[in-house]
């Protein structure tokens, strides 16, 4: 007999991934909040001070921002002296991604198998009529 | 919210593709990610009618979803509700989507718009709003794929 998990940390597990994504959409439903990620993207990682430079609210606001980013887990920080650096954790971006690829995937994958179908069909009927 | 857009060109007539939609020797033809079989289809198509599909996939795995039919209009659109009701994503368990599918007649044969919307996981705005580099753009792009073939 093979061991079986428990169902309750099935169910947790279940659960925590499910919070998981609930944040890191949360996070995202921010424009502020994706340029600072599309930033780091490009930069590897920037200090909270380079990161508030091209917007126009007060460092406390940006500070405020990172906040939700860093609980979402999608980015991460390092201070050294004064200086925090802030370099982005693409885990849970990844997981998001993946469950709407499965939906993607599933639609997609059935559209085509759709196409083909009624292509066949169309070509009979075509065939029906001479 | 989240939702999923696919549009896609198929050389058959709208009346040929509505069909295929919508009749269970249709739905057992195409349903599902992969070769698999469609192992039940049933479908009541009138407002207020449900449908459920039952399939397999190749791993083995079975899966069934079951909606009811919210609007129907004859070769041109077709708006369901959906829930899985078995082998579904954890995180819609016992959700209400929706599927919406227009139809368009063309030159060629038929331009489907596929949508399944109100996906449990909020994040519509995210789709909308453009602009952002890599990743994050990828990510916007699965909220609406536009692959024409």
């Amino acid at each position: 007999m093979t061991p079986e998990a428990p169902v309750g940390i099935v169910h947790h597990m279940v659960n925590y991934l499910e919070r998981q994504l609930d944040r890191t959409f949360a996070a995202l439903m921010d424009g502020t909040r994706r340029a600072i990620l599309a930033r780091l993207e490009c930069e590897d990682s920037a200090t909270v001070s380079e990161l508030a430079k091209p917007f126009a609210i007060k460092l406390p606001a940006v500070m405020k921002h990172l906040d939700v980013l860093y609980d979402a887990g999608l980015i991460s920080r390092s201070k050294a002296g004064r200086v925090v650096t802030v370099r982005i954790r693409p885990e849970p971006m990844r997981e998001a991604m993946a469950w709407l690829r499965r939906y993607e995937r599933f639609w997609s994958k059935s559209l085509d198998r759709l196409a083909a179908y009624a292509e066949s069909k169309e070509a009979e009927a075509r065939k029906k009529r001479r | 919210m989240t939702s999923l857009t696919l549009v896609r060109r198929i050389r058959a007539r709208p009346s040929i593709v509505f069909d295929a939609l919508t009749t269970p020797d249709g739905i057992a033809q195409w349903w599902g990610p992969d070769a698999g079989p469609v192992l039940l289809a049933e479908t009541d198509v009138r407002i207020g009618g449900r449908f459920r599909v039952r399939f397999r996939m190749l791993d083995g795995t079975e899966h069934e979803s079951t909606g009811e039919y919210l609007e129907v209009v004859e070769s041109k659109r077709l708006v369901m509700s959906w829930q899985w009701t078995s082998g579904g994503e954890p995180e819609e368990d016992g959700e209400e989507s929706r599927i919406e599918i227009d139809l368009k007649s063309t030159d060629t044969g038929t331009e489907i718009t596929f949508t399944h919307a109100r996906l449990r996981t909020e994040a519509s705005r995210v789709s909308h709003e453009r602009g952002w580099a890599g990743a994050l753009e990828k990510l916007g792009r699965l909220f609406s794929t536009e692959r024409i073939a």
